[in-house]
């Protein structure tokens, strides 16, 4: 689809733009990204359903687009908003065009938009949710649509992400049978799991811990996901009811939910993190990672604060013991991952398979399978 | 990690006279670390052979010595001034290769004085082309065939491996001089030759040529604790085979999939490490192969660059500054970023901009001079630009040049093309007129390599599509983080930050 086009936001705010993509309207809730390469990851990582991604950097679709590239079977995102997208299927590696294949998939996408004036409006008033239509459609219609839109605050979109039926992935591989609640998990999750000889399932996320129970799981594992996680007590549910009889690990949601599990709180960041640069400081090691993030909400404090002040590995009481910050984000000093002390378990909000992004962390696979050795 | 309080007076070395060949970007780089090493409360002996630089000024050094970058002449500075510590990292290859003479003369033992930002085995290592062949072969990365030569004989060895063209660059020289691409076996005789009389040791490395895969350069900053940080990907335009001097560049990497930018990352890491230097800014250049994602390291530079320069501006973040503040023995997560002040300098600073730097010729003075581009470094200078797009950052920088001779393509079609696949000077006029004569896109890349992204835009560049028609003016800053945080109002970085900042009026 061609022609002008706008993003309506919910406070009113409109951007203009020409459309690409396919022709047709979506409504979610707007974040930016700022990463400088990776968009086919992004838009194919299930974390972004029911949202729009504004990508920060100009160009999107200089290399295409290729099957290795896929994050999931498809897009989850709903649109893309861009100053410059471009299709080109001339690049060595791309199998397919960037703006064909949003246009094949149905995921209507903007061009030529100020992104920088939007980045700052949504960093300033927090993410919110917009709409993106053709210029014909009345700004009034645009509004209507955008207020339809359910707010991400108490949304379940797991549901939506998880697989009707379990997946038994390697059956014969040589390590520990890991079980995975699918949240929505990301191919490059499952990918450094496998190749670290993991025989790995990954079931609904709705299955319960008796279910999970006859499959005899080595660990548990906990994936990322779409949505907030406090919408998700049932998965919370089956979660505590496994804490401590398995080791237990997180990614993103996961952290999230394991942290809920044991009785901590999550709540919802302004405009979140998502992006290929936050620096991340491992407290055992004193590591810095910089690290790929992609995440809406957190996990608080022992006593309820956002941001934690010290680099010091402080405790939580939680209903299984003791729990203990582990990392830490450098940029707005949020808890990024913490360990179990009285029972095997540890979760990290970040992303340590990258994809994309950079491979500073991809070691916590291996502290993960260390743990589940023991 | 606190500062150091064991060292109280540093050493710093300039780089001397602009020469062509060398960057002027040094007295920036220079001046900049001085003051932060006074702000710090150090002692700073400076010797600088050229008095007219900023950083000759006196109150950037507590006392400062113009006097030839020579051995015996900062050897009496060091026996009169008796510092601490030599810190050889911001004058260019000119102090590098000052402060490997003076630790090979015993003159730095003798007064314990203590090489910091890059001590003599990672100068070493970096410098002297077989030992870092070596070292990089030893952490598992692939470089080009190459053998080190320091006779005519060895030359033609060489040759029987490597094949032609081969790549000529003599060891221990700056800009390239006296190095250069071999395509017939004469011309390779001819090279080998200057390659030995320019090499301050008489050594020549014949390579491997890589020519026509694509450029890829890394800024990578390491401290004390080990965090690596890539401060800025740069991407030649112009494929291997020019000079990175000579070449259009363009911050970020524009070309790459992620999964091979993370590559060069991941290599990139492999690499500082394994060369060893623990404090400071390194540039790292690599070469991909488009067609099979093949990747070879070409060279490291353990110290602040032409390049770090262009990334510091290009990114607000100030490499120099932070490289002098590493060598004190600050952590990168100790320092603030300048900019938002609220977050730390050990973080990668991601960009919502393109930035391009457009090198400037001056053959019109040289009347004997080819204007053939090759390994040898020929500008003169350079310009930067930044646009909200490649398109507008390029011809930004494209008229910034302000050249007094108009660049003259060829009438006939034919030959316009073929001088195509020689880089010169004019490479890029000639490409857009060749471009409005109707030659297409595959003839073009069959013709130059460039990768077929640069060669679409461009295109519409050259097809008459003013890449800022219809925009309004705005004021952005460089902020180091794509809007993610917001940039102080009081901006302390200096130079860089407000000269990017001024440049970058539209979206």
């Amino acid at each position: 689809m061609t022609g002008p086009g706008y993003l309506l936001l919910e406070d009113g705010s409109r951007f203009d733009g020409e459309l690409c993509g396919a022709a047709a309207e979506a409504t979610g809730e707007v974040v930016f990204n700022t990463s400088m390469s990776g968009y086919q990851e992004s838009v194919t990582d299930p974390s972004y359903a029911a949202q729009i991604i504004v990508f920060t950097y100009p160009h999107v679709g200089n290399y295409g687009v290729s099957a290795r590239a896929m994050e999931s079977d498809r897009i989850h995102a709903r649109a893309v908003i861009m100053r410059e997208g471009v299709d080109r299927e001339d690049s060595p590696g791309a199998e397919g065009g960037w703006l064909t294949w949003l246009d094949d998939c149905g995921v209507p996408a903007l061009t030529g938009v100020d992104t920088r004036a939007l980045v700052r409006h949504i960093r300033d008033k927090g993410a919110m949710r917009g709409g993106v239509f053709a210029a014909t459609v009345a700004e009034s219609d645009a509004r209507e649509r955008v207020m339809a839109e359910p707010s991400m605050v108490g949304r379940d979109l797991a549901r939506e992400a998880t697989p009707a039926e379990p997946v038994i992935l390697d059956p014969d591989a040589p390590g520990p049978r890991v079980v995975a609640l699918d949240t929505g998990i990301k191919s490059s999750i499952v990918r450094n799991l496998r190749e670290r000889g993991v025989r790995l399932e990954l079931h609904p996320c709705d299955t319960s811990s008796a279910e999970l129970r006859t499959r005899e799981p080595d660990a548990v594992f906990l994936a990322n996901g779409p949505g907030d996680p406090a919408a998700l007590d049932y998965v919370v549910g089956t979660v505590r009811d496994l804490v401590g009889e398995v080791p237990v690990f997180g990614i993103c949601l996961g952290h999230q939910l394991l942290c809920r599990a044991v009785g901590l709180e999550t709540f919802k960041l302004p405009f979140g993190h998502r992006g290929a640069n936050h620096p991340v400081k491992d407290l055992a090691s004193g590591r810095i990672d910089i690290t790929s993030q992609n995440h809406g909400f957190a996990v608080q404090g022992p006593h309820g604060e956002l941001r934690i002040e010290s680099d010091e590995p402080i405790r939580w009481e939680t209903d299984f013991g003791a729990a203990e910050l582990a990392q830490l984000n450098l940029y707005d000093r949020t808890v990024e991952g913490l360990v179990l002390r009285d029972v095997p378990g540890a979760t990290v909000q970040y992303h340590p398979e990258a994809g994309p992004g950079p491979h500073d962390a991809e070691y916590l696979f291996d502290r993960f399978l260390e743990m589940v050795a023991v | 990690m606190p500062r150091r309080d064991d060292i109280r007076k540093i050493l710093v070395l300039g780089s001397g006279p602009i020469v062509i060949g060398q960057a002027a970007e040094f007295d920036y780089s220079g001046a900049q670390a001085c003051k932060v090493l006074l702000e710090e409360g150090y002692e700073v002996v400076l010797v600088n052979s050229n008095p007219a630089t900023i950083m000759t000024d006196p109150e950037f050094a507590t006392a400062t010595y113009v006097e030839p970058l020579l051995p015996e002449s900062v050897a009496r500075v060091i026996e009169r001034e008796k510092p601490d510590a030599l810190l050889p990292t911001l004058g260019g290859g000119t102090a590098l290769n000052l402060a490997r003479a003076l630790w090979e003369d015993g003159t730095l033992g003798r007064h314990r004085v203590e090489l910091i930002g890059a001590n003599y085995e990672v100068i070493r290592r970096a410098e002297d082309r077989l030992l870092f062949r070596e070292t990089m072969e030893a952490a598992g990365l692939r470089v080009p065939r190459s053998a080190v030569v320091t006779r005519m004989a060895e030359a033609e060895r060489a040759l029987a491996s490597v094949g032609l063209p081969a790549i000529l660059r003599p060891g221990f020289t700056m800009g390239g001089e006296g190095g250069g691409v071999a395509v017939t076996e004469s011309e390779f005789r001819e090279k080998v030759a200057e390659g030995l009389m320019a090499s301050p040791i008489g050594q020549v490395l014949v390579e491997e040529s890589v020519i026509g895969w694509g450029e890829f350069e890394l800024e990578v900053m390491r401290d004390r604790n080990d965090n690596v940080v890539i401060v800025c990907s740069i991407e030649n335009v112009d494929p291997m085979g020019v000079h990175t001097g000579d070449s259009v560049t363009v911050a970020p990497q524009q070309t790459l999939t992620d999964r091979q930018y993370q590559a060069l990352r991941d290599q990139a890491l492999t690499v500082i490490r394994a060369v060893g230097v623990e404090t400071g800014g390194s540039n790292i250049q690599f070469a991909v192969n488009p067609d099979t994602d093949e990747i070879v390291v070409i060279e490291m530079n353990p110290r602040v660059s032409r390049s770090s320069a262009l990334a510091s501006k290009a990114t607000g973040f100030p490499i120099a500054k932070i490289a002098a503040r590493l060598a004190m023995g600050y952590a990168l997560e100790e320092i603030d970023n300048d900019i938002t002040r609220r977050t730390p300098a050990s973080f990668e600073p991601t960009i919502d901009y393109v930035v391009v730097k457009w090198p400037r010729f001056a053959f019109e003075k040289f009347p004997g001079a080819d204007g053939r581009l090759d390994t040898h470094m020929q500008s003169v200078g350079e310009v930067m630009a930044i646009g909200r797009t490649f398109k507008q950052a390029f011809a930004k920088a494209m008229r910034s040049r302000e050249l007094d001779v108009a660049p003259a393509a060829p009438d006939d079609d034919e030959e316009l093309l073929a001088r195509l696949e020689q880089p010169s000077h004019d490479r890029f006029e000639l490409l857009m007129e060749a471009m409005l004569r109707g030659a297409g896109d595959a003839e073009l890349k069959a013709r130059t390599h460039i990768d077929p992204w640069f060669l679409a835009e461009i295109g519409a560049l050259a097809r008459g599509k003013d890449p800022e028609a219809g925009l309004a003016r705005t004021f952005k800053s460089v902020d180091t983080c794509a809007a993610e945080f917001e940039a102080s109002a009081r901006d302390p970085t200096g130079r860089a930050t407000r000269s990017a900042a001024a440049t970058a009026a539209r979206w």
